[in-house]
């Protein structure tokens, strides 16, 4: 079945309508935050979903890291179509995932022509990392770079209390 | 399929109904009125439809429909089974062959979905719509899509009407050769 897709065509129209009507709104500038929050709020509520789902009635994690592998393999592959490739931390509460054929990405040509544009494209997936923490009980910042298309890292600080 | 791989697979397949709600959510949020969301679906969906047609002719390998009913049978058995791993009959057809109705028991977009009552003209899945009128259209076919029946909104089951408008002549760009 080839619903990835249908997710991939409907991320990128999503995007493109919510970067439409916010131009057609107002000042670029303020709106092109509330375009990334509310492409990233939608994101984090998804992620909260899918993750409820499947870990219903799995065993708990270990520690943080047992969690990020999980994000990194399981969560991804399902998500991304494919695994994190390269994962690295500071122990001391952030973490750096790398993709380097980023799925949401590779439909954007590669090199530097659209490198201003993919940061629209990735506000979904962070929100869709932090949801997914979120309740796994990590509460955290994610941020995503580009580095270079379609080559993608993305950020997790946990938020200490 | 041991435990482990039918949760994976659950995962997957819930990331595009997941993801459409959220869609839908924003739009009430943004949007005065159940109208205007279905106009917003319908015109997402029909962006969606445009791109999505050349996908899926890449994946089928389905020659040029002879006729409208070959149309139909494409979309329900081999488009729809597809992408929403459903296959919806197509009944009803008007005398002249030019309107038929594809009836879906289950509406995989619904999964986890309930209409709240201040939305009783919504219809949720109105992306559908879009999405079979742009595809049609690059593929030579105007068509009107609309839903006749939601099981969202109270009746059995959820029913899609697709009439035949008319032939899109090809456009050449000026000047070719």
């Amino acid at each position: 079945m080839a619903d990835d897709v249908l997710f991939e065509f409907l991320h990128m129209e999503m995007v493109s309508h919510i970067y439409k009507e916010q131009a057609s709104r107002g000042e670029m500038d303020k709106d092109r935050a509330t375009c990334v929050s509310a492409l990233e709020g939608m994101g984090f509520r998804v992620g909260q979903g899918l993750i409820e789902r499947f870990t219903k009635d799995s065993p708990s994690f270990k520690d943080d890291l047992d969690i990020m592998k999980f994000i990194c393999k399981d969560f991804w592959i399902n998500v991304f179509r494919k695994q994190i490739d390269n994962l690295r931390t500071n122990h001391q509460g952030t973490y750096v995932l790398q993709d380097n054929k980023f799925s949401l990405l590779t439909q954007l040509s590669s090199g530097k022509q659209y490198l201003e544009e993919a940061p629209k494209y990735l506000a979904y997936s962070c929100g869709l990392v932090r949801g997914a923490l979120s309740n796994l009980g990590m509460d955290c910042v994610v941020t995503a770079e580009v580095s270079p298309m379609p080559s993608c890292k993305f950020q997790v600080v946990i938020q200490k209390i | 399929l041991c435990r482990e791989c039918k949760r994976l697979t659950i995962l997957n397949s819930e990331l595009f109904t997941l993801t459409y709600g959220a869609l839908v959510t924003q739009l009430c949020k943004d949007y005065e009125n159940d109208e205007e969301v279905n106009k917003q679906l319908d015109k997402m969906g029909y962006n969606i439809g445009v791109r999505l047609i050349e996908d899926f002719l890449a994946r089928s390998s389905v020659g040029r429909c002879q006729d409208f009913r070959e149309t139909a049978d494409v979309i329900a058995k081999v488009a729809f089974k597809m992408y929403l791993g459903i296959t919806p009959s197509v009944t009803n057809w008007s005398p002249a062959g030019d309107e038929f109705s594809l009836i879906l028991e289950s509406n995989p977009l619904v999964d986890f979905v309930e209409l709240p009552d201040n939305h009783s003209t919504l219809v949720y899945s109105n992306l559908l719509c879009g999405v079979l009128r742009g595809a049609l259209e690059m593929v030579q076919m105007a068509v009107d899509v609309k839903f006749a029946q939601d099981s969202l909104r109270g009746d059995n089951v959820t029913e899609i009407r697709m009439k035949f408008i008319k032939r899109i002549e090809e456009n050449l760009p000026a000047g070719d050769e």
